[in-house]
């Protein structure tokens, strides 16, 4: 017994890598375990929990719910690369650290992901916005207070960024 | 002198590798070598006897490289084929029972491992588990408190009635003083099941050095030493030729204390026989149904008050499901029946437990580690009393509170650690008043009145507990300032989202003046700290940050002394602030700590310039030997801390809660918590574990359950189905007052703060839900449709 491989070509933060693997490979193990990026994490496999959480053509996926060979041709970002091209935080990032928005920092990657995307769709969200951006991913440490401020002081930081340096492209690194 | 960093909200260091994907997790352990993944066939059925296992289907698939099953382990050593070790023994126990790594003739719960697959990746381990062929002879399982009991069935044959354990303790003659008592109630109460569902489930890997002939295995574990002594007695292994280290962990809240899991052996065993690294990840369905669960208790309260609702005496019996076995002993139901009392005095207290075997998942701590079905049975009975009398709630809980002039208090009763139940310091009076007017308990019924006038409903709860934290035996600490200037401390518990890298940072940059930066600490590896316990009972903080606190003292003097030598200065005129040692008052005249690390180790050869300034021809006296006799080369502290019993943290939780007349949807309006750990070391840390905690006691309260159905099968074994809050179920802001009386029994002043905002959550939910529509709560947790029910019922 013998599976078919296939040959998948995946850009990943602005890198392209070349992968043979099965058709069953999940993209979530195709991403920790053929090109070594562990920062997405898996908490469920069966997508609710959203730590695997990345973006796809800029859009947050379930990377537990999607085959690698179905990500041919998307650009992806993970958690590493929502790190500034200088190596400094994102302003996501930035924002958790400031508010203690993460203790074990296993569903982490999952929450900044989302946010990312969620705040290129909506930068100036209301309380309300800012809890219902977050209200798919499920944390077991914080009891979310702390990410729903982060959500907030993002917004904040984005803000800051955007009027700073109007051409900056928030969170992406590619 | 620079500003202390104790009691300072300072930004966690280890963030930053979390925030940019760059932490390690035991799955992401060896990622760039070529290892090979393990899958375990677990029981699908409850209670079976184990026939035949054929695992011939299984060889020829390419890409397997091993199967396990209980006949292959006596070929490792003759103990691998034992049971695993019961790590708690008591000699109410019994009949303590647990299971083998893999399952031997019989299977006692839907979950339990039964055979071990080693393959090429998970994907082909988990194709292979789905061929082995086992033939089973059904059992009919026990399911329940009731059924365990009732012991029609038995889970095991030669445990009678299906309890492992009877356990009474008595102070005074509660039965004789409640039935003098000018008024008696009776409760009966239970609380579901849930479980810790930390994020990351439970993983190891191993690799067997044969250069080294040495074992290091990585394990999402809360004790990196236990698991480190279980796998080198399993194994048939030297002590020494075993390393545990522990990385970073996706959260732990109890599940990870117990150990060795059967896969903690089996991978490290696989590891060896195949010579090659092997990794085992659980998955979330694996993690419901073979990891641990807890809370599950059913409770018979008999109490005696006066006019007051002054306690004259407490009589409790409960009944704890402990599940299918006892690798973890009594110490849930021990906390329970001795953590019930809370801040209260009861004159007189029986307390009986029994402790049954069901066909279920295990049970062992889960964050409180049965505080919470303590808690529960206090308050409630508080609240019964006061209802009883016509009296507000809060005044009945203070007429039997431990008054601040009376500690240290005994409760006279044996503690989980084997000392006696004695509180160190508090002030719950001080916290009532504190707790009344954060919530606005006083105002409440205006504002109750006011919402019936609209047709809403609301109700307010209270609940008080007390929790003993930081028990022993003890931990220890290793300070080392290298020649850079850089400190580098190990503790040897393990962390898993509490942030000890940066608290235990403060408290060595506070008592070494070095820079906070400058210090890095690890914590689970056995490498650096072969002696540890663990990460449990609220115990880190006070444990490991008093040892390593004691630690730096030792280090600091021996650079005192060292300096106050190049210096020519009394040690008495010397202060360090950011790593430097100066004279008071002569800044100019100063060493900086690494200089002092290259003074204090008088070496041979000499590789670069520090090291030059030390060989043992350039400095010290040549008429005295290079290293003094009680003396020893380099610029270390070590040492441990073990107190004599457990610190006494407390708190009270309020909430207010909305419930729909139409739909009883319960809706959390206010919650508000006041909290004594004695001294904050970093109060941010400290209101991110509260936060924590009461997310997890609202799932608890009021939508976590396991539900099983009569034949032994977990229904809700996935994040559909068992319902963990998500944002939108917690409250939408949390407020929290700190009380501050400090611990006597150790230098910092501290208590533990981890489990707190947990304990009263079933307790302060049921009150205010009871109070919002006039209904008695027995029942815990509580969904709409249960509300609804309830109202039908009282209709």
């Amino acid at each position: 017994m013998t599976e078919e491989l296939h040959d998948v070509r995946l850009s990943v933060n602005g890198n392209t890598h070349e992968i043979r693997v099965p058709a069953r490979r999940l993209l979530s193990d195709a991403l920790r375990h053929d090109l070594k990026l562990t920062g997405t994490h898996v908490g469920c496999e069966h997508g609710v929990c959203g730590a695997c959480t990345i973006l796809v053509d800029g859009n947050p996926m379930r990377s537990c719910l999607m085959f690698a060979v179905s990500a041919e041709g998307s650009e992806i970002t993970t958690v590493e690369g929502l790190t500034n091209p200088d190596g400094s935080l994102g302003h996501v990032q930035q924002a958790f650290l400031e508010c203690h928005g993460l203790q074990c920092g296993f569903c982490t990657p999952g929450f900044l992901t989302t946010i990312t995307a969620g705040l290129r769709e909506n930068p100036t969200p209301t309380h309300e916005e800012a809890r219902d951006m977050i209200a798919g991913n499920l944390c077991r440490c914080t009891g979310y207070q702390n990410i729903v401020k982060a959500v907030e002081r993002a917004a904040e930081l984005g803000f800051e960024t955007d009027a700073s340096a109007p051409s900056s492209t928030t969170g992406s690194a590619s | 002198m620079t500003t202390k960093l104790m009691g300072q909200k300072v930004q966690r260091v280890e963030d930053q590798r979390f925030l940019r994907g760059l932490g390690r997790y035991v799955d992401d352990v060896a990622v760039e070598q070529d290892v090979l993944h393990a899958a375990v066939l677990r029981s699908p059925h409850a209670h079976a006897r184990i026939v035949d296992i054929d695992v011939e289907a299984v060889l020829d698939i390419e890409g397997v490289h091993a199967v396990f099953t209980w006949d292959d382990l006596a070929s490792c050593t003759p103990q691998m084929a034992e049971p695993l070790p019961l790590l708690i023994p008591h000699p109410a126990l019994t009949h303590g029972r647990t299971q083998y790594a893999l399952a031997k003739d019989e299977v006692n719960y839907v979950g339990e491992a039964i055979a071990f697959v080693v393959a090429e990746d998970r994907y082909i381990a988990e194709d292979a588990v789905g061929r082995i062929r086992v033939d089973y002879e059904f059992l009919p399982p026990v399911v329940g408190i009731d059924a365990a009991r009732a012991a029609k069935t038995l889970v095991h044959d030669d445990v009678p009635g299906n309890v492992g354990a009877r356990m009474e303790q008595n102070v005074g003659d509660a039965p004789a003083a409640i039935a003098k008592a000018p008024h008696r109630l009776e409760l009966d109460l239970t609380i579901e099941r849930s479980a810790c569902m930390p994020m990351e489930g439970r993983g190891t890997v191993a690799r067997w050095d044969p250069d080294l002939n040495r074992l290091q295995l990585w394990t999402s574990t809360q004790t990196s030493t236990g698991v480190r002594a279980a796998v080198a007695v399993k194994l048939g292994l030297d002590l020494g030729q075993v390393d545990v280290i522990t990385p970073d962990v996706g959260g732990g809240f109890g599940v990870k204390i117990n150990h060795p899991w059967p896969e903690e052996l089996l991978v490290p065993m696989a590891a060896r026989v195949l010579g090659r690294t092997v990794k085992f990840t659980e998955d979330r369905r694996e993690h419901f149904i073979s990891s641990a669960h807890e809370r599950g208790q059913v409770q018979h309260i008999e109490v005696g008050f006066d006019d007051d609702g002054r306690l004259l005496g407490l009589n409790v019996e409960f009944w704890h499901d402990h599940g299918a076995y006892t690798p973890y002993g009594l110490i849930v139901p021990i906390i329970t029946s001795t953590q019930l009392l809370g801040p209260y005095k009861p004159h007189n207290y029986r307390v009986v437990f029994e402790s049954l075997y069901t066909n279920t998942v295990i049970v062992t701590p889960y964050r409180g580690a049965g505080r919470p079905q303590g808690c529960y049975a206090m308050e409630r009975t508080m609240d019964a009393i006061a209802a009883y009398l016509g009296k507000d709630r809060a005044e009945v809980r203070a007429v039997n509170f431990i008054q601040p002039d009376e500690f240290p208090y005994d409760q006279g009763l044996i503690f989980q650690d084997g000392r006696e139940l004695e509180y160190d310091s508090g002030d719950y009076p001080a916290m009532l008043e504190k707790t009344k007017a954060l919530v606005g308990w006083d105002e409440f019924p205006a504002f109750k009145a006011e919402m019936a006038a609209q047709g809403r409903r609301v109700g307010i709860g209270l609940a008080c507990y007390v929790e003993g934290t930081g028990v022993g035996p003890y931990e220890g600490a290793h300070v080392h300032i290298e020649t850079s200037g850089k400190v580098k401390v190990a503790t040897g518990l393990t962390t898993q989202g509490q942030g000890h890298a940066t608290v235990f940072a403060q408290l060595v940059a506070d008592e070494l003046g070095v820079k906070f930066e400058d210090v890095e600490v690890v914590t689970g590896d056995t490498r650096r700290m072969p002696y540890a316990v663990g990460t449990f009972a609220s115990r880190a903080a006070v444990m490991s940050g008093s040892a390593i606190h004691l630690a730096a003292k030792r280090a600091k003097e021996k650079v005192l002394k060292i300096a106050a030598e190049a210096l020519e200065a009394s040690e008495d005129d010397l202060e360090i602030v950011d790593g430097v040692v100066s004279v008071k008052g002569s800044p100019g005249t100063s060493i900086d700590l690494g200089t002092v690390s290259v003074l204090s180790n008088p070496l041979r050869y000499a590789f670069d310039e520090a090291s030059k300034a030390a060989t043992q021809f350039s400095v010290g006296d040549p008429g005295k030997p290079p290293v003094a006799e009680d003396d020893e080369p380099g610029l270390e502290g070590k040492d441990f801390y073990s107190p004599e019993r457990a610190t006494f943290a407390s708190g009270m939780h309020a909430v207010i809660v909305e419930t729909d007349p139409e739909t009883a949807e319960i809706t959390i309006l206010k919650y508000a918590v006041v909290h004594d750990c004695g001294h904050l070391i970093n109060p941010m840390i400290v209101e991110g574990q509260i936060h924590g905690g009461v997310a997890q006691g609202v799932g608890g309260a009021l939508y976590e359950r396991m539900a099983y159905d009569e034949s032994g099968q977990l229904l809700n074994a996935s994040f559909m189905d068992f319902l963990m809050p998500y944002v939108t179920e917690v409250p939408d802001g949390i407020d929290i007052d700190h009380l501050e009386t400090p611990s006597p029994l150790n230098p910092l002043g501290i208590k533990g703060a981890g489990e707190a905002g947990v304990i009263p959550s079933a307790a302060v939910f049921a009150a205010a839900i009871e109070d919002a529509e006039g209904l008695t709560i027995k029942a815990m947790p509580i969904s709409p449709s249960e509300l609804y029910a309830l109202r039908l019922e009282n209709s």
